[in-house]
C-alpha cells in the first residue's frame, strides 16, 4: 500500500465524498417519483397494450379474414377460422388472441392490409379466471367499438411516419 | 382522591419503591418502541429521498403521509403465524428474539436521560453498559444455531466474529473515554463534559470517537456491516426462518440498538443532555440550560448517521471487515490512549485534573 493511499483510506476520504453525495441528494435534489395511479408518464401513440378489432363508420368490421397476422405473430398466439358470410364476402368466424402467448411485438397490427387489428394504449387489465385470457372477436371488437376515438387519434398521430 | 393517597402512603417502603420504579420503566420503554416504530418510517423516508424516491406516502395518520406505515407494519406482523421449523431446537428457536431483545431495552436503565435522572444510577455503569450490549449476541448466536439451516448458521457465524472483533475495539474507545472523565457512572461522565462543545470528549478524543461510532455501526448489524443479515448471500442469515411476531422482535432489537449507539455515542463523546451553547455569556439562558432536549437533537443526529450510512455505503466483504476490525481499529484506539495518557500526564486538556 502506497503512502497516499494509505492516507486516504485512514482519513475516510473516498466514503466522505460517497456521503456528500446522498446527503446532496437528500437537500438539494428532487424525487423523481411519479405517483401512479395518480400522475402517469406520457406515452407513444405507438404503446402496444391491449388488442382491439376496429369497424368502419359503417359498422362493417374491417378484418377481412387473410390470415397475415396468424402467419405474422411470432408467439402463434392468433388463431383464426374463417367463413363466407350472407353478403357473400370472407368474415372470421373465430379470431381468437392468446394473451398469454402474446409478447405484443405488433407484428399483427403491420401486417394488417385494412387496419383491422390494432394494440391500443390500454395496459392497465387483468384477469381473475382462467380462460379470460382468450380474447375472443367479440371482447375485441367490443373493445375497438369502445376506444375507437383513441385508437384513430393514435393512426392519425402516427400516420406521418408511416 | 384521599383515600387513593391514603392507600399509596399505607403501602410498605419497598412496595411503593418498586411500583415506581415500574411506571419509571414503562415511561422509558413505551416511547422507546413508539420511536423504534416512528424511525423504521424515517429510514425509509430518508433512504428514499436519498434514492431520488419518495418513501411510504400512502398509508395516512393525523393527515400525515405515510405516518400510518409502521403501525400498519406491526399489524400485519402481528396477525401473521409464527412458524417454528421442525427440525429446529424449539425452545432456543423461541427465546432467542427474547435474548436478543433484552439486552437493547436493559442498557437504558443506566442511561442519564436528563440532568439529575437516571433509572438506575449505578456506579460501574459503562460496565454495565459493556456487559450488555455484549449479550445481545447471544440472541443472534441462538437464533442461528436454533434455526438448523445452514444460512442461519452462516449468519450467526458472521455476527459472532464481527462483534467479538469490534467489541475490543469499541471497549479500547471506551477506555479513553474512562480516563479522560475519570468515573464509571454516565452521569459523571457526562458532568466532566461541562463547558461547551470544546470540552466534550469528541474533540479531544477524535479518533476514539469515530472508532466508537463506526464500531457501534458493526455491533448492530447495520449497513455497511450487515454479513450477518447479507439477503443477496444468505437471504436473511440468522432470522431467515423467524416470521410473525418472532420477526418482529429481532426488527425491534436492531432499531433498539440504533437507538441505544447513538445515545451511548452522545454520552460519551458529545455531552449527552449538556447544551452546545453552555459557556457563551451572551447566549440566553434558556438555550444555555442542559435539558433532554439536547440530549434528543445528538441522539438524532447520531440515528440519522445510521440511516445515511446505510443509504450511501454498499456491504463490506467479510474480510474487509475482519481486516478493518483487528488492523485498523485496534491499533488506532491503542495508539491514542497511549497519546491521551501523555496529555493526561502534562496536563492538556479540558479534563486535566
Amino acid at each position: 500500500m502506497s503512502t497516499t493511499s494509505f492516507f486516504k483510506t485512514l482519513f475516510l476520504t473516498e466514503l466522505i465524498q460517497g456521503l456528500w453525495v446522498t446527503l446532496r441528494q437528500l437537500l438539494f435534489r428532487p424525487s423523481i417519483t411519479i405517483m401512479y395511479p395518480e400522475e402517469k408518464t406520457p406515452q407513444s401513440p405507438r404503446f402496444r397494450g391491449l388488442h382491439a378489432q376496429r369497424r368502419y363508420a359503417n359498422g362493417q368490421e374491417r378484418c377481412i379474414a387473410c390470415k397475415l397476422c396468424e402467419a405474422v405473430c411470432p408467439a402463434l398466439a392468433i388463431t383464426i377460422e374463417s367463413d363466407v358470410a350472407e353478403d357473400g364476402t370472407r368474415r372470421t368466424t373465430r379470431y381468437d388472441i392468446d394473451l398469454f402467448k402474446c409478447i405484443y411485438c405488433g407484428f399483427c397490427e403491420e401486417a394488417c392490409p385494412v387496419d383491422a387489428i390494432v394494440e391500443t394504449r390500454i395496459h392497465e387489465y387483468h384477469m381473475e379466471h382462467r380462460g379470460e385470457n382468450i380474447m375472443t372477436k367479440d371482447k375485441l371488437l367490443a373493445i375497438g367499438e369502445r376506444y375507437e376515438a383513441m385508437i384513430a387519434a393514435d393512426k392519425a398521430a402516427d400516420a406521418r411516419y408511416r | 382522591m384521599s383515600g387513593l393517597i391514603d392507600l399509596w402512603m399505607g403501602l410498605p417502603g419497598q412496595l411503593r419503591y418498586l411500583v415506581v420504579t415500574l411506571l419509571q420503566i414503562v415511561a422509558i420503554l413505551l416511547p422507546l418502541i413508539i420511536c423504534v416504530a416512528l424511525l423504521t418510517l424515517v429510514e425509509r423516508k430518508v433512504i428514499g429521498y436519498m434514492q431520488a424516491r419518495v418513501g411510504p406516502n400512502r398509508v395516512n395518520l393525523f393527515g400525515i403521509k405515510g405516518l400510518g406505515q409502521p403501525f400498519a407494519d406491526v399489524v400485519k406482523l402481528l396477525i401473521k403465524e409464527v412458524v417454528v421449523p421442525a427440525r429446529s431446537n424449539q425452545f432456543l428457536f423461541v427465546i432467542a428474539p427474547i435474548l436478543a431483545l433484552v439486552p437493547a431495552f436493559a442498557t437504558w436503565a443506566v442511561i442519564p436521560l436528563w440532568p439529575g435522572f437516571t433509572l438506575a444510577n449505578v456506579d460501574a455503569g459503562l460496565l454495565y453498559v459493556l456487559a450488555l450490549t455484549s449479550a445481545g449476541v447471544y440472541g443472534i448466536i441462538l437464533a442461528g444455531w436454533a434455526t438448523n439451516s445452514k444460512y442461519a448458521f452462516l449468519g450467526a457465524m458472521r455476527s459472532a466474529a464481527q462483534i467479538v472483533a469490534y467489541e475490543i475495539a469499541m471497549g479500547f474507545a471506551l477506555v479513553g473515554v474512562l480516563m479522560a472523565g475519570g468515573s464509571l457512572n454516565l452521569g459523571d461522565i457526562i458532568e466532566s463534559q461541562r463547558g461547551g462543545p470544546g470540552s466534550w470528549f469528541w474533540l479531544w478524543l477524535f479518533p476514539l470517537f469515530i472508532v466508537y461510532f463506526i464500531s457501534g455501526v458493526a455491533e448492530t448489524n447495520r449497513a455497511p456491516f450487515d454479513v450477518a443479515e447479507g439477503e443477496s448471500e444468505i437471504v436473511a442469515g440468522f432470522h431467515v426462518e423467524y416470521s410473525g411476531m418472532a420477526f418482529a422482535l429481532f426488527f425491534l432489537a436492531e432499531y433498539a440498538n440504533m437507538i441505544l449507539v447513538a445515545a451511548l455515542t452522545s454520552v460519551f463523546f458529545f455531552g449527552g443532555w449538556l447544551s452546545p451553547f453552555e459557556g457563551y455569556p451572551f447566549m440566553p439562558a434558556f438555550l444555555q440550560a442542559p435539558g433532554f432536549h439536547w440530549f434528543a437533537i445528538k441522539l438524532s443526529f447520531f440515528l440519522f448517521c445510521f440511516l445515511w450510512f446505510r443509504a450511501t455505503f454498499p456491504r463490506y466483504r467479510y474480510d474487509q471487515i475482519m481486516r478493518l476490525g483487528w488492523k485498523v481499529f485496534i491499533p488506532i484506539t491503542i495508539v491514542w490512549i497511549v497519546v491521551e495518557g501523555v496529555m493526561v500526564y502534562f496536563k492538556v486538556g479540558p479534563w486535566a485534573v
